[in-house]
Protein backbone atom coordinates (compact mmCIF):
# COMPACT_ATOMS: atom_id res chain seq x y z
CA UNK A 1 0.00 0.00 0.00
CA UNK A 2 1.14 3.81 -0.25
CA UNK A 3 0.26 6.22 1.98
CA UNK A 4 0.85 9.80 0.83
CA UNK A 5 -0.15 13.00 2.32
CA UNK A 6 -2.79 15.20 0.47
CA UNK A 7 -0.03 18.15 -0.09
CA UNK A 8 2.09 15.41 -2.20
CA UNK A 9 -0.83 14.19 -3.94
CA UNK A 10 -2.09 17.23 -5.33
CA UNK A 11 1.14 18.62 -6.00
CA UNK A 12 1.70 15.43 -8.55
CA UNK A 13 -2.26 15.75 -9.89
CA UNK A 14 -0.91 19.60 -10.10
CA UNK A 15 2.44 19.05 -11.99
CA UNK A 16 0.52 16.20 -14.18
CA UNK A 17 -2.08 18.99 -15.34
CA UNK A 18 0.62 21.37 -15.95
CA UNK A 19 2.77 19.45 -18.07
CA UNK A 20 -0.62 17.88 -20.23
CA UNK A 21 -0.07 17.30 -23.02
CA UNK A 22 3.36 16.09 -22.38
CA UNK A 23 3.84 13.40 -19.80
CA UNK A 24 4.68 14.94 -16.41
CA UNK A 25 7.62 12.99 -14.24
CA UNK A 26 9.32 13.50 -10.69
CA UNK A 27 9.93 11.11 -7.62
CA UNK A 28 9.21 11.81 -4.22
CA UNK A 29 12.43 11.40 -1.78
CA UNK A 30 12.13 9.83 2.09
CA UNK A 31 14.51 8.61 4.21
CA UNK A 32 16.11 4.94 3.73
CA UNK A 33 13.98 2.54 4.57
CA UNK A 34 11.05 4.87 5.92
CA UNK A 35 8.72 3.87 3.13
CA UNK A 36 7.34 7.35 3.38
CA UNK A 37 7.16 9.75 0.70
CA UNK A 38 8.61 13.39 2.23
CA UNK A 39 9.83 14.94 -0.29
CA UNK A 40 8.53 16.07 -3.64
CA UNK A 41 11.04 16.78 -6.90
CA UNK A 42 9.62 17.60 -9.95
CA UNK A 43 11.78 17.12 -12.97
CA UNK A 44 11.98 18.13 -16.02
CA UNK A 45 10.94 15.63 -18.48
CA UNK A 46 13.98 15.83 -21.21
CA UNK A 47 11.63 13.54 -23.96
CA UNK A 48 9.25 16.25 -23.74
CA UNK A 49 6.92 14.35 -24.85
CA UNK A 50 2.83 12.49 -25.03
CA UNK A 51 4.13 9.17 -25.07
CA UNK A 52 7.36 9.34 -23.18
CA UNK A 53 9.26 10.40 -20.18
CA UNK A 54 13.07 10.61 -19.33
CA UNK A 55 15.12 12.23 -16.58
CA UNK A 56 17.65 14.62 -18.14
CA UNK A 57 20.95 12.84 -17.14
CA UNK A 58 22.83 15.41 -15.76
CA UNK A 59 19.72 16.35 -13.29
CA UNK A 60 19.12 12.73 -12.45
CA UNK A 61 22.89 12.44 -11.12
CA UNK A 62 22.35 15.52 -9.13
CA UNK A 63 19.04 14.21 -7.43
CA UNK A 64 20.43 10.45 -6.45
CA UNK A 65 23.32 12.72 -5.27
CA UNK A 66 21.37 14.73 -3.49
CA UNK A 67 19.19 11.83 -2.09
CA UNK A 68 22.24 9.77 -1.11
CA UNK A 69 23.99 13.04 0.36
CA UNK A 70 20.72 13.23 2.44
CA UNK A 71 20.47 9.50 3.14
CA UNK A 72 17.27 9.07 1.16
CA UNK A 73 15.72 7.12 -1.72
CA UNK A 74 12.75 7.52 -3.86
CA UNK A 75 10.04 6.37 -2.91
CA UNK A 76 7.50 6.88 -5.29
CA UNK A 77 8.66 7.67 -9.08
CA UNK A 78 5.59 9.32 -10.83
CA UNK A 79 5.11 9.97 -14.08
CA UNK A 80 1.80 10.70 -16.12
CA UNK A 81 -0.21 9.37 -19.60
CA UNK A 82 -1.74 12.04 -21.16
CA UNK A 83 -4.19 10.07 -23.56
CA UNK A 84 -3.85 6.67 -21.79
CA UNK A 85 -5.21 4.67 -18.73
CA UNK A 86 -2.93 4.97 -15.55
CA UNK A 87 -1.91 1.66 -15.74
CA UNK A 88 2.13 0.94 -16.74
CA UNK A 89 3.13 0.82 -20.66
CA UNK A 90 4.97 -2.15 -21.84
CA UNK A 91 7.83 0.51 -21.96
CA UNK A 92 7.64 1.47 -18.41
CA UNK A 93 7.33 -2.29 -17.14
CA UNK A 94 10.91 -2.74 -18.80
CA UNK A 95 12.52 0.16 -17.65
CA UNK A 96 11.45 0.32 -14.04
CA UNK A 97 14.69 0.38 -11.95
CA UNK A 98 13.82 0.78 -8.81
CA UNK A 99 12.22 -2.33 -7.38
CA UNK A 100 11.87 -0.67 -4.12
CA UNK A 101 9.95 2.33 -5.45
CA UNK A 102 5.65 2.51 -5.35
CA UNK A 103 5.35 3.34 -9.04
CA UNK A 104 2.85 6.15 -9.25
CA UNK A 105 0.69 6.69 -13.04
CA UNK A 106 -1.41 9.61 -13.46
CA UNK A 107 -3.66 10.07 -16.30
CA UNK A 108 -4.51 13.36 -17.61
CA UNK A 109 -7.07 12.21 -20.53
CA UNK A 110 -10.27 13.27 -18.86
CA UNK A 111 -9.34 16.83 -18.02
CA UNK A 112 -5.84 17.90 -19.43
CA UNK A 113 -5.13 21.05 -18.04
CA UNK A 114 -8.28 21.81 -16.33
CA UNK A 115 -9.77 21.04 -13.44
CA UNK A 116 -11.23 18.03 -12.97
CA UNK A 117 -10.48 14.56 -11.35
CA UNK A 118 -7.74 12.08 -12.56
CA UNK A 119 -7.04 8.62 -12.24
CA UNK A 120 -4.49 8.16 -9.32
CA UNK A 121 -2.95 4.62 -9.31
CA UNK A 122 -0.02 3.19 -7.71
CA UNK A 123 2.29 -0.10 -8.15
CA UNK A 124 5.19 -2.39 -7.38
CA UNK A 125 6.82 -2.96 -10.77
CA UNK A 126 9.26 -6.05 -10.42
CA UNK A 127 11.30 -8.18 -12.57
CA UNK A 128 8.74 -7.40 -15.26
CA UNK A 129 6.10 -8.26 -13.39
CA UNK A 130 3.54 -5.64 -11.87
CA UNK A 131 1.38 -5.33 -8.77
CA UNK A 132 -1.35 -2.67 -7.88
CA UNK A 133 -1.66 -1.42 -4.96
CA UNK A 134 -3.87 0.36 -2.99
CA UNK A 135 -3.29 4.37 -2.65
CA UNK A 136 -4.45 6.03 0.91
CA UNK A 137 -4.32 9.97 1.53
CA UNK A 138 -4.26 11.46 4.85
CA UNK A 139 -3.60 15.16 5.75
CA UNK A 140 0.15 14.77 7.61
CA UNK A 141 2.06 11.77 7.59
CA UNK A 142 2.57 10.96 11.11
CA UNK A 143 4.67 7.93 12.52
CA UNK A 144 1.79 5.55 12.92
CA UNK A 145 1.19 6.13 9.26
CA UNK B 1 45.16 1.56 -9.48
CA UNK B 2 41.64 2.16 -7.78
CA UNK B 3 38.15 2.98 -9.07
CA UNK B 4 35.30 3.42 -7.05
CA UNK B 5 32.17 2.38 -8.98
CA UNK B 6 28.75 3.05 -7.09
CA UNK B 7 26.26 0.47 -7.80
CA UNK B 8 22.82 1.17 -8.52
CA UNK B 9 19.95 -0.63 -6.38
CA UNK B 10 19.08 -3.04 -9.82
CA UNK B 11 22.52 -4.15 -10.36
CA UNK B 12 23.73 -5.09 -6.61
CA UNK B 13 22.69 -8.42 -6.81
CA UNK B 14 25.91 -8.78 -8.98
CA UNK B 15 27.95 -7.41 -6.51
CA UNK B 16 26.64 -9.19 -2.86
CA UNK B 17 24.66 -6.07 -1.55
CA UNK B 18 27.57 -4.09 -2.04
CA UNK B 19 26.49 -0.18 -2.91
CA UNK B 20 30.20 0.53 -3.90
CA UNK B 21 33.09 -1.78 -5.11
CA UNK B 22 36.60 -1.02 -6.15
CA UNK B 23 38.11 -1.82 -10.26
CA UNK B 24 40.98 -1.07 -12.44
CA UNK B 25 41.06 0.19 -15.60
CA UNK B 26 42.41 3.00 -17.82
CA UNK B 27 39.28 3.23 -19.60
CA UNK B 28 35.55 2.66 -18.81
CA UNK B 29 35.88 -0.26 -21.31
CA UNK B 30 39.00 -1.51 -19.68
CA UNK B 31 37.56 -0.89 -16.29
CA UNK B 32 33.55 -2.93 -17.18
CA UNK B 33 35.89 -5.28 -18.05
CA UNK B 34 37.65 -5.85 -14.54
CA UNK B 35 34.06 -5.60 -13.11
CA UNK B 36 33.00 -8.31 -15.06
CA UNK B 37 36.08 -10.59 -13.97
CA UNK B 38 34.39 -9.74 -9.85
CA UNK B 39 31.05 -9.47 -10.64
CA UNK B 40 29.91 -11.78 -14.19
CA UNK B 41 26.87 -10.96 -15.84
CA UNK B 42 26.93 -6.82 -14.49
CA UNK B 43 28.97 -6.49 -18.34
CA UNK B 44 25.78 -7.55 -19.82
CA UNK B 45 23.70 -4.91 -18.24
CA UNK B 46 25.78 -2.17 -19.05
CA UNK B 47 26.64 -3.10 -22.44
CA UNK B 48 25.29 -3.74 -25.78
CA UNK B 49 26.04 -4.42 -29.43
CA UNK B 50 29.51 -3.40 -27.83
CA UNK B 51 27.86 -0.08 -27.08
CA UNK B 52 26.73 1.45 -23.69
CA UNK B 53 23.33 0.69 -23.59
CA UNK B 54 20.94 3.34 -23.98
CA UNK B 55 19.05 3.34 -20.80
CA UNK B 56 22.08 3.07 -18.44
CA UNK B 57 24.07 6.37 -17.57
CA UNK B 58 27.67 6.22 -16.95
CA UNK B 59 29.67 9.06 -14.68
CA UNK B 60 32.96 9.72 -14.27
CA UNK B 61 33.62 12.44 -11.89
CA UNK B 62 30.50 13.76 -12.27
CA UNK B 63 30.27 13.66 -15.64
CA UNK B 64 27.73 11.94 -18.00
CA UNK B 65 30.51 9.66 -20.22
CA UNK B 66 28.70 10.58 -23.09
CA UNK B 67 29.75 13.68 -23.01
CA UNK B 68 33.87 12.86 -23.01
CA UNK B 69 34.23 9.68 -25.20
CA UNK B 70 31.81 6.68 -23.64
CA UNK B 71 33.37 3.57 -23.61
CA UNK B 72 36.77 5.03 -24.46
CA UNK B 73 36.35 7.40 -21.64
CA UNK B 74 40.02 7.77 -19.76
CA UNK B 75 39.90 6.81 -15.95
CA UNK B 76 42.69 7.52 -13.68
CA UNK B 77 43.55 6.20 -10.00
CA UNK B 78 41.16 7.93 -7.77
CA UNK B 79 38.23 8.44 -10.60
CA UNK B 80 34.35 7.83 -9.20
CA UNK B 81 32.39 5.94 -11.42
CA UNK B 82 28.65 6.21 -10.85
CA UNK B 83 26.13 3.99 -12.72
CA UNK B 84 22.50 4.76 -12.94
CA UNK B 85 19.71 3.34 -14.69
CA UNK B 86 17.59 5.72 -16.55
CA UNK B 87 14.18 6.94 -14.80
CA UNK B 88 12.33 6.59 -18.37
CA UNK B 89 9.23 5.52 -19.64
CA UNK B 90 5.90 5.73 -22.02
Amino acid sequence: MLTIDRATYDGIVAHAKRDHPDEACGVVAGPEGSDRPERLVEMVNAAGSPTFYEFDSTDLFQLYKEMDQNDEEPVVVYHSHTATEAYPSRTDIGLASEPGAHYVLVSTREHGNNEGPVEFRSYRIVDGEVTEEEVTVVDELTASN
Amino acid sequence: MAIEVRIPTILRNYTDGEKAVSADGASLSALIDDLEANHPGIKDRLIENGDLRRFVNVYVNDEDVRFIGGLEAELSDGDQVVVLPAVAGG
